[in-house]
């Protein structure tokens, strides 16, 4: 079963709060293979990447460095998925 | 087992199975279930998660449409947590490995998350608890709300259990498998304890916390003469309580034998025993327990069961429904009072600061004049089906009257145009409840057919009580010197102005306060339907001569302790087994 994984940083101003985590589980969603998303920093965690209960608990703040996983049979695309809501800062506006 | 103390406000013995409601603005308490409800509670769950999400992407949908996406785009976050399936799953887990209700399942989860948001250093992310607030009140309040409707359609006999049992609650009850009730607050006049005295079926109030100790399902003896609970009784409480509750129907048998002889003291002075209703199903009840007519018939019950303001024709078919099961007796219609209580409050878009001294009752009314007409409507065309009488709640001022008639006046003149028949001189009344009303009781008297005296809220006005709090309940008290003389010049204004009086509060089924009432001139008592035996039986018991020289005597205390101590001796020297 193939497996990807992503090193990112949070970096629109609110963090994961619930919008964005919405965006996220709503996306992670669409795919088949499990995602979990792992917290670095000060307060490490860990998060079911569909679950938005558990998305918002990891309060990844501006500046939060995440690992996204994904494991299954479409890992790959997933996580390209997902990193691009990061990078196109859950189109929120600057 | 477990024996719990409380107090009991309608009497008799039934041993039972017990529903417990919770109340979603409450902690959930922690309760046990058998291994066998598991599944049970696990598919209630999922229907409550099921229904909010249905209710939930309604109310988007048409916030959307109101306001644009960005509002409508606050419940996206909502819908997102009730479709988690791994939060859906916790609480699946919860009712599994600690074998607990739903309610409880769904209020540790997300318990558990709000304490888990708060600790967020993020105030961003931390506001959001009150989003978690709101999802476990969706839920909890879907989850009760199932039961409600459950218990508007038994199928065997239970008991209910319950913090306190709103006005809303008791008027969806199914009455002929609902057989008593036990709450966690409440005192002798709240709202429980009145529908369980009308419905003649054992209650016991101010318990604690009973809803944390019985468990649905579990077998509960409620013994409402004593005040006692006992949940999952053994072999010889459950003996010992059967033969309590056949003792007592044979005392209801034995009163009952009274029904058809006339409320007459011995030296030959009558006075009239009367029933409150809330349905007019009801009266049967009444009729049987000797009542010979209608002292208040309370409409906002009408208001209460159903969930939109009743018709002209809803309004009619229950007066003329109430008429032909009275067969001739008199009818007292109280004109809406609502207002003041949970049930308005939550519906008002402005909650009132001070709900009891506000926009309550006839206020409500000379502010809403057509619902108020379509009432005073509906009362008029019943008035050529008898005698039905009409009564105004919560007179203040003599200008609050007087706009109530008029606005009759304005319907007489409405239904006379359109060629309806009805009874112009239908007799118009007003209740005493307020103390200024009380105090001017004699002005009063020259502009209404009679009085009934509400003493539940004239105490409470009087004395600055609220009896459904817990905490000063003690203080509220029929027996006040001050509430007593108010009573006494009330009845005496009446009788200077030739109109009837009657007492329609708790005081008036009251045995203790019988002799009293009696011996101050009371012509009327309206009362709950089972109170009416043992007061008729006080009433044939002794003389006007007797009465009056205790209502002098009492007069002459200056505390609710002197009264009530007398008052229980007098009693019990002509009936000794009264108390």
């Amino acid at each position: 079963m193939p497996t990807a994984s992503r090193d990112i940083v949070v970096s629109n101003k609110l963090g994961l709060h619930a919008r964005p985590a919405m965006q996220f589980v709503d996306v992670a969603n669409q795919f088949e293979s499990k995602v979990t998303v792992h917290k670095g920093g000060e307060e490490p965690g860990e998060a079911d990447g569909k679950s938005v209960m558990q998305m918002i608990i990891l309060a990844a703040v501006e500046g939060t460095p995440l690992r996204i996983d994904a494991d299954g049979p479409d890992a790959p695309a997933a996580v390209e998925k997902l990193v691009e809501l990061f990078e196109t800062k859950f189109g929120e506006e600057e | 087992m477990e024996i719990k103390k409380g107090t009991g406000v309608s009497p008799g013995v039934v041993i039972s199975t017990a529903v417990v409601l919770d109340a979603e603005d409450l902690v959930i308490p922690k309760r046990q279930i058998d291994a066998s409800l598991i599944a049970q509670e696990i598919k209630r769950l999922q229907d409550a998660v099921a229904r909010c999400i249905v209710d939930l992407t309604q109310l988007r949908d048409s916030v959307t449409a109101k306001h644009g996406k960005e509002i409508g785009g606050i419940f996206d976050f909502h819908l997102g947590m009730l479709k988690d399936k791994s939060l859906v799953k916790q609480m699946t887990t919860e009712i599994k490995t600690q074998q607990v209700t739903a309610e409880y399942g769904v209020s540790v989860v997300m318990r558990r998350y709000a304490n888990k948001f708060l600790e967020m250093s993020d105030r961003y992310l931390s506001e959001r608890v009150k989003d978690i607030h709101d999802i476990e009140k969706s839920l909890l309040r879907a989850l009760i709300g199932q039961k409600h409707e459950d218990l508007a359609h038994l199928t065997q006999d239970v008991v209910v259990i319950a913090h306190d049992l709103l006005p809303s609650q008791t008027a969806a009850l199914d009455r002929t498998h609902v057989r008593g009730f036990a709450t966690d607050v409440g005192g002798r006049t709240s709202h429980t304890a009145i529908v369980a005295r009308a419905m003649g079926i054992p209650a016991v109030v101010g318990l604690g916390n009973i809803t944390a100790e019985v468990s649905g399902g579990d077998t509960v003896i409620i013994d409402g003469g004593r005040g006692v609970v006992i949940v999952n009784p053994d072999a010889e409480q459950l003996v010992e309580h059967r033969e309590a509750g056949r003792r007592f129907d044979q005392l209801g048998g034995e009163l009952a034998a009274l029904r058809d002889l006339p409320a007459e003291t011995k030296d030959g002075y009558a006075v009239s025993l009367q029933a409150n209703i809330e349905f007019p199903d009801d009266i049967d009840d009444a009729v049987r327990q000797g009542a010979q007519g209608v002292g208040l018939y309370r409409t906002e019950f009408l208001f209460l069961a159903s969930e939109h303001e009743p018709s002209e024709e809803d309004h009619y078919a229950a007066y003329a429904e109430a008429m032909r099961r009275l067969q001739g007796r008199p009818l007292v219609i109280r004109t809406l009072d609502l207002g003041a209580d949970k049930y308005t409050q939550s519906k008002a878009v402005n909650p009132e600061r001070n709900p009891f001294l506000g926009d309550r009752s006839i206020r409500m009314c000379l502010h809403d004049i057509p619902m108020f007409k379509r009432q005073l409507r509906a009362i008029m065309r019943a008035s050529v089906l008898g005698d039905v009488r009409i009564m105004f709640p919560m007179i203040c001022m003599l200008m609050e009257l007087r706009q109530a008639r008029m606005i009759l006046n304005d319907v007489m003149e409405e239904l006379e145009d359109e060629g309806v028949e009805f009874r112009r001189d239908i007799p118009i009344g007003m209740m005493i409840e307020v103390p200024s009303a009380a105090l001017m009781a004699n002005q009063f008297a020259k502009e209404v057919n009679f009085f009934s005296i509400g003493t539940n809220d004239l105490v409470q006005y009087t004395l600055a009580v609220d009896r459904t709090n817990e905490r000063v309940a003690g203080l509220f008290c029929p027996a006040h010197p001050s509430v007593l003389g108010l009573v006494r010049d009330v009845i005496r204004a009446g009788t200077r102005n030739s109109i009837s009086v009657s007492v329609c509060g708790e005081m008036a089924g009251d045995p203790l306060y019988t002799l009293l009432l009696l011996g101050l001139g009371l012509n009327i008592f309206s009362m709950n339907g089972p109170d009416v035996p043992e007061v008729k039986k006080i009433i044939r018991s002794t003389t006007l001569e007797h009465a009056k020289q205790v209502a002098r005597r009492v007069m002459s205390f200056d505390s609710e302790r002197q009264v009530m101590h007398f008052l229980r001796e007098e009693t019990r020297k002509i009936i000794p087994e009264a108390f």
